[in-house]
């Protein structure tokens, strides 16, 4: 009887225990919490903030409007709008070329045998850990020297800057791709193929279908990868009206940060909101994606 | 296998089937190699060699892919393969070669533009054929000369235009006076001496057709320009005309042998001087010393306070049953959500002295804030403290993934046997946990290594290090140093440099990366997989 008590008093501490640990922890949490999105918090409440400068701000603005994003897009020497367009439209060209290429690539490895397969799979892994970023100097200079020739490929233009976006389609994503359609099975492709079916057909009939969720996960990390991309976008286009939002936000910073920070934190915001939209609510998918290796960009 | 061997067997058949898919694939092609060999003239007549041995040999090898039906696999990624060969590829290549060059502000053209340039240089000889002059203007403001040699023979002299030597009542030259000098030039006005003599710009211009030009020389004398230099290809050097003096190729600069140069100067081979001046230039020392210091000690310090605040959270809420887990998920990966770019924009405007809202709340509390973008180390504690913001979520990600994945049971024993929490923490999670994350964790110190973005746009590298010979702050890094010597105007581009200086971040990354596909067995299973 006495040792029965005994666990009982045991089992009530422990579940004391476990409801103090999970307090503490929940005011940890929310610690953590306000550490995280206080920059957030701030950022809202000085766009909505009429003075506008950086000294003046509180955190909690008095008489908020919407002056501040009014402003925003009325201004002529930075044209926070086309910035936007700019980008969003290069994100999309950009992750939905290089999406093809890595699927088509990803077929091909998976479905076909061919002499040089294990070699190219593998010399694709070794290229990538020449970080782009490193050949800065080089892909400015090539695309500087291009469009001499070609002015469409040149210096200052979106098409150019897409092309050198997908040169690094054939990356690591092409092993997830790959990995993902080692799990179809094969027999779905040998039946189909007895039926008189091309290579083409299975792949876009069959197979594209199946895809889905990676396809998601890849295009959506491209894509925001793509977005928030700076520096290529910063070397490669010259003219206000050519910049990305991300080049824009950093020459507006540069230039006029202190004086219209109401103005800097309205455009930030619009920047940010599509991108934490797509994140919050994909977040389970892009987790997934994330611990199996996928990269953004 | 053997099914699959019959299915490539299919495929070789069914692939050569149908013409007209054929016929419209070789139309295409020839089209495209067209367009190529139009595109590489043009690059060679601008002299960008590289360029064109990297076009000439991706175009050979897409008509392989196209032609030769062996490589029908291949046509599924043609695409990729030669964006990729093109930007990824290629800059690695060009690279390589820059680092060996002094290519960079004043040394941007091949060394037959630089002759060129410099043959065209003339000089005004003080003695030599000369004549005397009289100058017209017309009313829109050009100048004609009249020209009259010792003989007492007339010349007519126009900027850019051949000098001819016309009678009276042709061109619409008029009547000589009697010093043999017309008294009109229809259109001109005739300048009377102090006038000519006056005028600024008279001795600037150049008459006579290029080559043989003509200038004034003083108000009395104009005489045909001479050219100044001549290259001598034995010498490799070039020889002043005017002087004597011999200009000597050294380094892709004719210098004289008391260190005159001539410009421009032009892209030429310093062999392995760009590395050696990376690692033994005094002037550099001390600069690039802190530099590379900074940029261990700053992708370290960045793994390590990440990855463990990642980790505390990931091990405070790994319980299933906590209360608002998911909602406490979603807050706390929100600075994950924020454009990089965007959020350390952010934390810029928040700890501005006296104007952030850090800085001024620190000021109302305690009298003192830190200078975060004036002092080195206070900049280092802001670059970390951003930096843990930004991707702390990431490893809590990470994390509590692999947490999951341990099994329970393996806690159950070791309590078991009476082990303490810290005991079960060194002695399971931690092991099994780097496991799991372990090449994640590589990854992401190869990628501090060279996050450009947060110091670049946190602080540009700055406080600034005083006297250094090109640009460099307290918080820049190998690639942000990079970037200045190569964009940042200011003391003049370095390609060449900065060329040099990218290959061995490279070794060093690419050198990182070997070892985490050692170190975690992934070129193996690698292989494996394949």
């Amino acid at each position: 009887m006495s040792s029965q008590s005994a666990f009982q008093k045991f089992r009530t501490s422990r579940s004391v225990q476990r409801k103090f640990s999970i307090g503490i922890r929940l005011v940890i949490a929310a610690i953590f919490m306000l550490f995280a999105i206080f920059p957030i918090l701030w950022i809202i409440s000085a766009s909505l903030s009429p003075t506008g400068t950086l000294a003046t701000q509180t955190l909690i603005p008095k008489n908020p409007g919407f002056g501040n994003y009014l402003t925003l897009l009325r201004m002529d020497q930075f044209p926070f709008w086309t910035w936007f367009l700019n980008s969003i439209k290069i994100a999309s060209i950009t992750s939905a070329l290089s999406l093809s290429i890595t699927t088509l690539a990803g077929y091909a490895f998976s479905r076909f045998r061919f002499r040089g397969r294990q070699t190219l799979l593998k010399a694709l892994l070794l290229i990538n850990v020449f970080p782009g970023l490193l050949a800065l100097v080089a892909t400015f200079l090539m695309i500087s020297q291009v469009g001499d020739v070609l002015p469409f490929i040149g210096l200052d233009n979106h098409f150019s800057l897409i092309l050198v976006y997908l040169g690094g389609a054939m990356g690591i994503n092409i092993w997830l791709m790959k990995g993902f359609l080692d799990t179809i099975p094969r027999d779905i492709d040998e039946s189909a193929m007895v039926d008189g079916a091309s290579d083409w057909q299975i792949f876009t009939r069959l197979i594209l279908p199946l895809l889905r969720p990676i396809l998601v996960v890849i295009g959506i990390l491209n894509y925001i990868g793509t977005y928030g991309e700076f520096v290529l976008a910063r070397v490669l286009l010259r003219s206000n009206e050519q910049y990305t939002l991300m080049v824009g936000l950093q020459i507006f910073a540069g230039a006029q940060f202190q004086q219209r920070w109401g103005v800097f934190a309205a455009g930030a915001l619009m920047g940010a909101v599509p991108i934490m939209i797509i994140y919050l609510t994909l977040q389970d998918q892009i987790v997934g994606g994330l611990t199996q290796g996928a990269v953004k960009g | 296998m053997t099914s699959i061997a019959a299915q490539n067997a299919q495929r070789k058949a069914s692939s050569s089937k149908p013409i007209l898919p054929r016929l419209l694939r070789l139309t295409l092609l020839i089209v495209m190699d067209t367009a190529v060999a139009w595109f590489l003239i043009k690059l060679v007549s601008l002299g960008y060699f590289p360029l064109v041995a990297a076009f000439s040999i991706i175009t050979i090898f897409v008509n392989i892919v196209v032609l030769w039906k062996e490589a029908y696999p291949i046509r599924w990624m043609v695409v990729g393969l030669v964006l990729m060969a093109l930007f990824t590829i290629y800059p690695i290549f060009f690279t390589v070669w820059v680092s060996f060059t002094n290519y960079g502000e004043s040394h941007l053209i091949t060394k037959q533009q630089a002759i060129d340039q410099i043959l065209n240089q003339k000089y005004l000889p003080p003695t030599g054929k000369s004549y005397s002059w009289t100058a017209f203007k017309s009313p829109a403001g050009d100048y004609a000369l009249w020209l009259v040699d010792p003989d007492g023979n007339g010349y007519l002299a126009k900027p850019g235009e051949a000098v001819t030597q016309p009678e009276p009542g042709e061109n619409g030259i008029g009547e000589l006076d009697e010093k043999g000098i017309p008294k009109t030039i229809e259109g001109y006005q005739r300048l009377n001496a102090i006038l000519a003599a006056t005028d600024q710009n008279l001795t600037q211009i150049r008459f006579g057709e290029a080559g043989k030009t003509i200038q004034v020389r003083s108000p009395t004398e104009a005489a045909e320009l001479l050219q100044l230099f001549v290259y001598d290809a034995t010498q490799d050097a070039m020889i002043n005309q005017e002087t004597g003096g011999v200009y000597k190729n050294l380094r892709g600069t004719f210098t004289s042998s008391s260190g005159e140069e001539l410009r421009p100067g032009f892209i030429a081979s310093i062999k392995i001087n760009n590395f050696r001046d990376f690692f033994i230039s005094p002037a550099l020392r001390g600069p690039l010393v802190q530099l590379v210091t900074w940029n261990f000690g700053f992708a370290f310090f960045s793994l390590l306070l990440n990855f463990f605040l990642g980790l505390a959270i990931a091990i405070m809420f790994n319980d299933p049953d906590f209360p608002f887990k998911k909602i406490i998920r979603s807050f706390l990966i929100i600075p994950y959500t924020v454009p990089a770019l965007i959020t350390i924009l952010i934390w810029r405007g928040m700890l501005n002295p006296e104007l952030g809202v850090i800085s001024r709340s620190l000021e109302n509390l305690f009298g003192w804030s830190p200078p975060w973008f004036t002092d080195q180390w206070w900049a280092k504690i802001a670059i970390l403290l951003v930096n843990l913001w930004l991707s702390y979520p990431y490893f809590m990600l990470i994390c509590s993934g692999a947490l999951q994945s341990i099994p329970q049971e393996i806690y159950e024993a070791a309590r078991m046997d009476g082990a303490n929490p810290w005991q079960l923490f060194r002695g399971i999670t931690l092991p099994l946990l780097l496991v799991a994350v372990g090449p994640l964790l590589i990854a992401s110190f190869t990628f501090n290594f060279n996050n450009f973005n947060l110091i670049y746009l946190f602080n540009a590298g700055g406080p600034p290090i005083p006297g250094t010979p090109t640009p460099a702050g307290y918080t820049d890094i190998l690639i942000s140093y990079v970037y200045n010597l190569a964009f940042s105007g200011s003391r003049g581009v370095n390609y060449g440099f900065a060329a040099a200086i990218t290959i061995i971040i490279f070794f060093i990354v690419g050198g990182i990366t070997l070892f985490q596909y050692r170190y975690t067995r992934m070129w193996e299973e690698v292989s494996e997989n394949v």
